[in-house]
């Protein structure tokens, strides 16, 4: 079961590996696995409906990279985390840009949104919309 | 002989598996034999145990002594605070851990 | 000293409920261990050979009066009555119940504290120098940019699963105290010639089972990019390094294979591409954190004259005391390293006591060093005695700042369950071998690090004499290390040969400091002395 953030419909074309993605330029979905860099998609953000990043254990927090560079490069189709994916990560998660969730566990609705809504504020900016206290601070 | 140890979920506390449950006393641990890693797996999974594991130990006639050192201070505690072991009022506990 | 607002609490709180939460999940049986274990991790919560551990940040190694009685009184409501300080300059409490885990963090907050990303592969708790806004030699505060990076770096979204911990350091002075390149990334506040603050920076450093000392790797950055600088240093890692074997996951390991040439010109490639994002604290937030770091109002036209006609003081003031930069004042060490005690060990009556000394005569403010011993930073010469005495009376006032009983040690086998051995009795049998004063001053500044593992908590890479406790077919063992340092001359020490047991290796420190004595030139130090003639004398003297 897919968790989506998203307002417009899911893509339903499975997604490639990056490998096939870069040679086959009919693909709109792309899947991106632990290591793999997306810098290399950046060229083809036009073209790009759909980037599943793997999350193959919790802890291998490689992912929340990859998303922070497809979001900062301008990316704005779905974002998704696939496979080990919890709600104690989901906040962080959503922060780096993810917009749409695969987990293999499936995740409890109830957790997910007061996870989503724990902290009040944040430090940092990133690829959501909150704005760090910093500038909350100096208006 | 073989042994279960682990902590106590909630309290972190140092156990043994005595048979029919856990000790805080590694005297009361008992011989598990081949039974240990399917008791450890029914044990945690009923979260009456955390982070357990199967050691060797020697029987003796005060009781099991776990063969490393590491599982015998925690079944005393810490050298170094005798005031803090389970046994704080024996002067010559700490000689059993070396 | 900084003062939380409505958001930093706001978050602290918000921290606290969560973990609350996922206490209950846990033991509720609603997630695994497996699942648990880095969430109470990145809340400082390990579990160790006899209970729970929790690891509390002290920031930049700062106390105020109320927060160290706050200390206190979690040591004697929910452990044991004591405390443990660490050579991250933290606190940890060696025998917490996880059920209790979460309202110790509440208690915790209601002074402006908490254990975040004091464990775990996260930015863990900025360390810095112990004497800084007091020291004498400082360019200028170092502690304003390391809690603008606290704040920039606690719950980063991108850099909260890293490959593995990650450690910070800032100083602002040409004398190390901090251990800088011991770092995963280390900071030196420098001036460029139009008297502008930067930061020389190093990366790559660090202890464990490969010893690296972090390389150079900008001469000098505008400090206002820092936080671009060090996401640029952080994705570079999190991206590249590989996460199928814990001991290679270290940045020095990625830094080392890629060399520094070409993990520098990542970081800058990165850098260029960061610092257009513009996440940097902006100037004006920069001077809002600066302010709470303001010099205390000190006194003008104070006296330097102390009365030293009580000669047990006047020891206590040329060994624990070192000068300050306001006329009058004195900077004072804290000894927690009695001998044959438990080096670190505070008591919670003991932390009262010094939160009250310190409310009385250093402006409500206390440090932690990273060699395990407190500081009261600004105090009137005049009040010397007044502290000596209450100090005393405390059993703190004992005279060995950087001598051959100031020992760095671990809490090893008697607590930690990564030891293989204990360094505790180690560190209190070299002690009492060298209990005499006159003896101790003879031998003058000898830094003895002790670590149960190769983990090198107890920092036995950095020792003038480090020690390392190895598990020889279950029974403990201990190899000798010379010639190490973590100040701005660090070196790594190097092993001498087999190890030795108990026993064998407080002999063998005793030979490697008599053979010191025996070479020394006037004026030189154990590591000078090593340094000038080799390894060579030492091992002759060891082995025989």
């Amino acid at each position: 079961m897919t968790l989506r953030f998203r307002d417009d419909d899911p893509h339903e074309e499975p997604a490639v590996t990056l490998d096939c993605f870069l040679t086959q330029e009919d693909a709109h979905a792309v899947r991106v696995e632990a290591g793999e860099d997306v810098r290399q998609l950046i060229p083809h953000f036009d073209r790009l409906k759909l980037v599943e990043i793997a999350f193959p254990r919790f802890r291998d927090g490689r992912g929340y990279s990859a998303a922070c560079i497809l979001r900062e490069s301008g990316y704005t189709g779905e974002l998704r985390a696939e496979g080990d994916v919890l709600v104690d990560q989901i906040l962080f998660l959503r922060r780096c840009g993810f917009d749409s969730f695969a987990p293999v566990q499936p995740l409890d609705a109830r957790l997910v949104e007061h996870a989503l809504k724990r902290f009040p504020f944040v430090y940092q900016a990133a690829a959501d919309a909150a704005v760090p206290v910093w500038k909350l601070r100096h208006g | 002989m073989k042994i279960l140890t682990g902590n106590d979920l909630p309290s972190g506390a140092v156990i043994w598996w005595a048979g029919d449950g856990w000790s805080r006393h590694v005297e009361d641990a008992v011989d598990v034999g081949e039974a240990g890693e399917a008791t450890l797996t029914r044990e945690e999974g009923a979260r009456r145990v955390n982070s357990a594991y199967m050691i060797e130990a020697v029987a003796t006639p005060e009781g099991p002594r776990p063969a490393h050192i590491k599982d015998r201070i925690r079944a005393l505690g810490p050298t170094v605070r005798p005031d803090l072991t389970l046994k704080p009022a024996d002067p010559d506990a700490g000689s059993w851990v070396i | 000293m900084y003062k939380y607002d409505l958001y930093d609490q706001a978050i602290i709180d918000a921290r606290v409920d969560e973990f609350r939460d996922q206490v209950r999940r846990r033991i509720a049986g609603e997630i695994t261990e497996d699942q648990f274990k880095p969430l109470r991790l990145k809340n400082g919560l390990y579990l160790q050979l006899h209970a729970y551990m929790l690891r509390v940040a002290i920031p930049y190694g700062t106390l105020s009066s109320r927060q160290l009685r706050m200390l206190a009184r979690i040591a004697r409501t929910y452990d044991r009555g004591y405390g443990h300080f660490t050579t991250r300059q933290n606190i940890q409490y060696h025998w917490i119940k996880l059920e209790q885990a979460p309202d110790i963090l509440a208690e915790l907050a209601t002074v402006e504290m908490h254990a975040i990303q004091t464990s775990g592969e996260s930015i863990r708790n900025i360390s810095a120098d112990h004497y800084a806004g007091a020291a004498a030699d400082e360019i200028e505060d170092p502690r304003p940019w390391a809690e603008l990076l606290r704040q920039a770096t606690t719950f980063h979204p991108e850099f909260s699963y890293l490959p593995r911990k990650f450690k910070i350091a800032v100083t602002a002075s040409p004398v190390d105290r901090a251990a800088l390149r011991w770092h995963d990334f280390a900071l030196r506040i420098v001036r460029d010639e139009a008297r502008d603050t930067g930061f020389e920076v190093f990366a790559g450093g660090g202890m464990g089972r490969t010893p690296f000392l972090a390389y150079p790797i900008r001469a000098f950055l505008p400090a206002e990019q820092i936080f671009s600088y060090l996401q640029a240093v952080l994705r570079v890692w999190n991206r590249h390094a590989r996460r199928d074997n814990i001991h290679k996951q270290r940045m020095k390991i990625l830094v080392h294979e890629l060399g520094e040439a070409e993990f520098t010109r990542q970081v800058e490639e990165e850098f260029g591409h960061v610092l257009k994002l513009g996440t940097d604290f902006p100037r004006v937030e920069y001077e809002r954190i600066s302010a709470h770091f303001a010099p205390p109002p000190f006194e003008t036209g104070l006296s330097e004259d102390i009365d030293r006609s009580d000669p047990e003081f006047a020891l206590w003031v040329d060994r624990q005391t070192v000068p300050h930069k306001a006329p009058g004042y004195a900077i004072v060490n804290v000894s927690l390293k009695k001998v044959g005690g438990i080096g670190g060990d505070v008591s919670a009556e003991q932390m009262d006591a010094v939160a009250d000394v310190a409310e009385a005569f250093s402006f409500d403010e206390l440090r932690v060093s990273h060699a395990q011993n407190l500081v009261l930073p600004h105090v009137r010469k005049q009040d010397l005695y007044m502290v000596w005495q209450a100090l005393d009376a405390a059993g703190l006032a004992d005279i060995n700042l950087d001598l051959v009983t100031d020992i760095i040690a671990c809490p090893g086998l008697d607590y930690c369950s990564l030891a293989n051995a204990r360094s505790i009795p180690v560190a209190q049998k070299i002690a009492t071998r060298f209990a005499d004063l006159d003896r101790q001053l003879d031998v003058g500044e000898l830094k003895i690090k002790v670590s149960g593992c190769i983990n090198a908590c107890g920092h036995h890479h950095a020792g003038h004499i480090g020690i390392l406790g190895v598990d020889r077919k279950g029974t403990e063992n201990y190899q000798l290390l010379l010639g190490g340092s973590g100040a701005e001359d660090a070196s790594p020490a190097k092993i001498t040969g087999p190890g030795f047991d108990e026993d064998g290796i407080v002999d063998a420190v005793e030979r490697a400091v008599e053979r010191y004595r025996a070479l020394r030139d006037p004026g030189e130090r154990f590591l000078d002395t090593y340094r000038r003639v080799g390894f060579e004398p030492f091992k002759e003297a060891i082995y025989g």
